[in-house]
């Protein structure tokens, strides 16, 4: 709204004057903005020149010292006050911490523990793989061409007792190769590739090994037990054949050609297993006998390559 | 009491309750590393809220105040809050923001503008510290922490000076609408 100039507000002069006047006009607000402002900033820069150059103590330092001794009681009083919402942040603080420290240490015992299982692995394959070079010297299997052998597949059901190897009839492997470990016979082998080669294990269901009893001379076939392929049997013996709980059973292998028997694709004198009980009603089909090899758990094994009848 | 007496009264209830809680409360507590700091953020909503010259006498109260609780050179802080509560004010007369995110780039602005010039200021005082990364991190964590709280901060300055601040025109139309006061359909 413009002035009461006390004259008409339609005079071209007039409109001039308010549209073009010939002073600034500084508004009242903007002034005492500026003002404050600049009394503000000019207090601050002051006071920070008073108080730097002052360090030591002195007036101003005595008036801040003053003003916290005034305030301090007021600053306790809240602390303890709000001492609640600062145990509460602090509990939540202490809890995501303690979460991630968690969650930290459960990866460094998943990393250890991974480490130690391969360790431990380690320390089984080399176990397995020194006394299955071992049994060259133990049962004379030099002149059988030993192939040290990993086992690289192993059969994921039941009803298929079977692992496979990373060697095949490139190494001089062929179907029917008979396989040892550390511990005694393992099995055959059922099919070779030029690179690969599958064995049948002693308790699969196909298998069966001539055998005789080591202590009492006593000849039967080993097969695998029905719904237990932790234990073997051994049956076929003859009338009057003595087996005794405790007695181990070895390979009969190879006996003769000239008396028609046939050849037997296992060496002679192979730890086969060892007799756990003895059906009295039935000795000729009731021996048990344990697996000497760890037939669950084989990680080397050696094929005999060059046996005869094999 | 006068609307002025009553804001004033309000915002001085402002200041010391916020350096109190800042200092006894929010301090202690330690996120990313840092530490939050709601004095920026109250200055910079004030101003947003009251306009410059408030803006600015809360800043520099707030920053004196600070100073003197902290036994740290006087002025350094007055300084730095009364020019965040000044700009902040400014903000409102020249803007007028009326988005929902303003009090989060204002947040961040004042967070920014107190952190770098407090530092500033020291080294052209002559503190010995290097320029690290450290500090360039803490200053960037500490900016982005009072980011996430500016919104809250802002609700309750707001909150608490609306009493006294002059009302709204917006909203006393919409109210005015809501209770048929203004409603063109009751005019006859």
């Amino acid at each position: 709204m413009s002035p009461d100039l006390g004259c008409d507000e339609t005079s071209p002069a007039l409109r001039k004057l308010l549209r073009d006047p010939p002073f600034h006009v500084y508004d009242k607000t903007v002034r005492r903005r500026r003002a404050v402002l600049g009394l503000l900033v000019a207090l601050s820069l002051i006071l920070l020149t008073e108080s730097f150059g002052d360090r030591t103590g002195g007036g101003l330092h005595s008036v801040q010292r003053g003003f916290l001794t005034v305030l301090s009681p007021i600053e306790d009083g809240a602390s303890r006050a709000l001492k609640p919402v600062h145990d509460l942040f602090g509990w939540i603080g202490d809890t995501i911490n303690a979460k991630s420290q968690r969650d930290k240490y459960r990866k460094q015992l998943q990393v250890t523990q991974a480490a130690l299982i391969q360790a431990n692995a380690a320390v089984r394959v080399n176990a397995q793989a020194a006394a299955t070079l071992g049994v060259d010297q133990t049962y004379n299997l030099a002149s059988d061409g030993p192939v040290t052998a990993t086992v690289n597949v192993r059969s994921p059901d039941l009803f298929n007792e079977e692992v496979g190897v990373g060697r095949g009839t490139s190494s001089g492997i062929a179907q029917g190769d008979p396989v040892v470990d550390g511990d005694g016979l393992v099995g055959k082998v059922a099919t070779a590739t030029s690179n690969e080669a599958f064995i049948t294990l002693i308790n699969d269901s196909t298998s069966g090994v001539s055998a005789t009893d080591n202590t009492t001379g006593a000849v039967g076939i080993v097969d695998p037990t029905d719904g237990d392929p932790d234990t073997l049997t051994m049956a076929y013996l003859g009338a009057g054949d003595i087996v005794k709980q405790g007695d181990m059973i070895v390979t009969a292998g190879t006996v003769s050609t000239s008396t028609g028997l046939a050849v037997s694709h296992f060496p002679p004198n192979i730890p086969i297993g060892r007799v756990t009980s003895v059906d009295s009603n039935d000795p000729g089909a009731g021996v048990h006998l344990a697996p000497m090899a760890k037939l669950h758990d084989i990680d080397v094994v050696q094929i005999l390559t060059k046996v005869p009848g094999a | 009491m006068s609307e002025e007496t009553h804001l004033g009264l309000r915002l001085a209830a402002l200041t010391l309750g916020a350096v109190i809680i800042q200092i006894a409360v929010v301090s202690q507590f330690t996120v990313f590393g840092v530490n939050a700091d709601i004095t920026p953020l109250v200055v910079g909503s004030a101003g947003l809220l009251t306009g410059p010259v408030a803006g600015s006498i809360v800043g520099f109260s707030m920053g004196l105040l600070i100073d003197m609780l902290l036994v740290q050179t006087l002025g350094v802080s007055a300084l730095v809050y009364t020019l965040i509560g000044f700009g902040a004010g400014r903000l409102r007369e020249l803007r007028a923001p009326q988005a929902t995110f303003t009090p989060l780039g204002l947040g961040a602005a004042a967070t920014a503008v107190a952190t770098i010039g407090y530092s500033l200021l020291e080294f052209l005082l002559g503190v010995d510290a290097p320029v690290s990364f450290l500090l360039v991190r803490q200053i960037l964590a500490t900016i982005i922490l009072n980011t996430l709280i500016s919104l809250p901060v802002y609700a309750g300055v707001r909150r608490w000076l609306r009493p006294a601040l002059p009302e709204d025109p917006r909203r006393r139309r919409r109210r005015a609408y809501t209770t048929g006061g203004l409603s063109p359909l009751s005019r006859q």
